[in-house]
């Protein structure tokens, strides 16, 4: 496990989880992206940003160049990579792992979870609502999307508190730190190898038991592609929902005039969604390059990895007028928050239902609330952003 | 824009990846098949009324795989 030293020069030693990233990147990205588009740093053995929308999603969009055997920049590099089909897949793997998932995300389908994520967040509201006080981010935002998703893979929701350990391991300390990430990655395999064990038994109406069912060129899946899936789901389904309620949350805490907005005109719902994701989209993913290329005009070389800045390049001001302005009723927005390209997150329908409801439920409740100037806000480090602790008081 | 012209909107299956921002914007203009990818609805013509929804469309569009044309 190693220390980083703290960043002096961004543009050419850039780190992701350096302190000043983790708790307001986007004058770091903002700076970047004048000065140099696609930033290097040496640190993580390599690695390339891209700042500008246009950088971005040339990037996202080349396949050949870029892979996505790896999803996360991290010290280590191990070989082979942790599968975790198709979010790790490069084409042609790619479309036959994405296209049995698809069904069970579309619009059609999650409208089907809506009424049981409402009913989730007023049994979490009745929670606190009379203590005057509650932290968004603990015992709100995150239990949302790791409830639903439970529900999904037919898991307990009893097992959440685990969910939430693996993922921090995997995704924040597991930048630097292999050991705890292998460790994670072990525990999920084998939990849910046991969960596979009884379906074989009695197979359920879930996600798991579809996975099981599937079948590719007539053969089943192969177990490390069914447990590789299965904790891509999991994951990908937790933090990043969870990162964007929260987000949305504390911007509407600390931002009356959008908070009363939003109140006073309900129909701006949609847009205000969507600019919720743009302004603060959880999710920076990664590629490898395997062969050499140039983006924007710069040179790109294989050796290294990407920073696949997807909340940097929205808010590109080519791209989107007052980009650090968060404008509830933004007509045009073509945001990258859920990527760009073959790896659009496959479970988007999902995550907007969820943060959409998760606003809208607590904007009945909770009209009137404020960050709690008593305590700090602190946002997750690396890969996911989002508030870890958001303390609030109400009313 | 000529009064008399119309727009016919196309979705550019290849470069469609069913982010479904259309289908949300302007539910009367796009269908989603069974994977979650947009076409448009018939051969695409656009009501008058509808022009506005057609544009925020296209504008909205992380693909850039919506087409407009003027006939």
């Amino acid at each position: 496990m190693s220390k980083h030293p703290p960043v002096v020069d961004w543009t050419t030693d850039f780190d992701h989880t350096d302190p000043r990233w983790t708790e307001n990147p986007f004058p770091i990205w903002d700076d970047l992206r004048q000065k140099c588009p696609v930033a290097h740093s040496n640190r993580f053995q390599g690695v390339y940003l891209p700042t500008s929308y246009e950088a971005v999603s040339a990037i996202a969009h080349d396949t050949e160049h870029f892979s996505s055997r790896r999803v996360v920049v991290r010290d280590d590099r191990p070989e082979p990579p942790i599968p975790s089909p198709p979010i790790t897949s490069d084409p042609p793997h790619h479309w036959p792992a994405k296209l049995m998932l698809l069904p069970y995300f579309t619009l059609a389908a999650v409208k089907k979870l809506e009424a049981k994520t409402r009913g989730l967040c007023n049994e979490l509201i009745d929670r606190f609502i009379a203590d005057k006080r509650c932290d968004v981010a603990t015992q709100y935002s995150r239990h949302i999307p790791v409830r639903v998703i439970a529900f999904l893979l037919g898991l307990p929701e009893g097992d959440s508190a685990q969910f939430i350990d693996w993922i921090h391991q995997i995704l924040e300390v597991g930048i630097k730190n292999d050991a705890v990430l292998m460790r994670a990655v072990g525990e999920m395999s084998r939990y849910f190898g046991a969960k596979i064990e009884l379906r074989k038994k009695q197979p359920g109406d879930d996600l798991i038991t579809a996975l099981m069912q599937a079948r590719q060129e007539g053969a089943p899946l192969p177990s490390e592609h069914i447990l590789g899936t299965l904790r891509l789901l999991l994951i990908a389904g937790i933090d990043t929902t969870w990162s964007a309620i929260g987000a949305s949350l504390w911007h509407l805490a600390r931002t009356p005039t959008d908070r009363k907005r939003l109140l006073a005109e309900p129909g701006l719902m949609p847009t205000a969604v969507e600019e919720f994701l743009r302004a603060y989209s959880p999710v920076t993913m990664a590629r490898q390059v395997m062969k050499e290329t140039a983006v924007c005009g710069v040179p790109v070389k294989p050796g290294n990895m990407v920073l696949l800045s997807f909340p940097a390049a929205n808010r590109d001001p080519a791209v989107f007028p007052d980009a650090d302005k968060v404008v509830l009723d933004r007509a045009n927005n073509r945001h990258a928050a859920f990527g760009l390209g073959i790896h659009r997150c496959v479970g988007s329908n999902l995550a907007r239902m969820e943060l959409t409801v998760a606003i809208e439920e607590w904007l009945k409740r909770i009209p009137e609330f404020r960050l709690d100037p008593s305590s700090p806000v602190k946002w997750s480090e690396g890969t996911v952003r989002g508030p870890r602790q958001l303390p609030v008081l109400l009313g | 824009m000529a009064p008399d012209k119309k727009l016919r909107i196309s979705v550019d299956p290849n470069k469609c990846q069913g982010h479904n921002r259309c289908y949300q914007i302007a539910p009367g203009l796009f269908r989603l098949d069974d994977l979650g990818n947009a076409r448009e609805i018939g051969d695409g013509s656009v009501p008058k009324s509808m022009e506005d929804k057609a544009w925020l469309a296209k504008a909205n569009c992380p693909e850039m795989a919506i087409d407009i044309v003027e006939e």
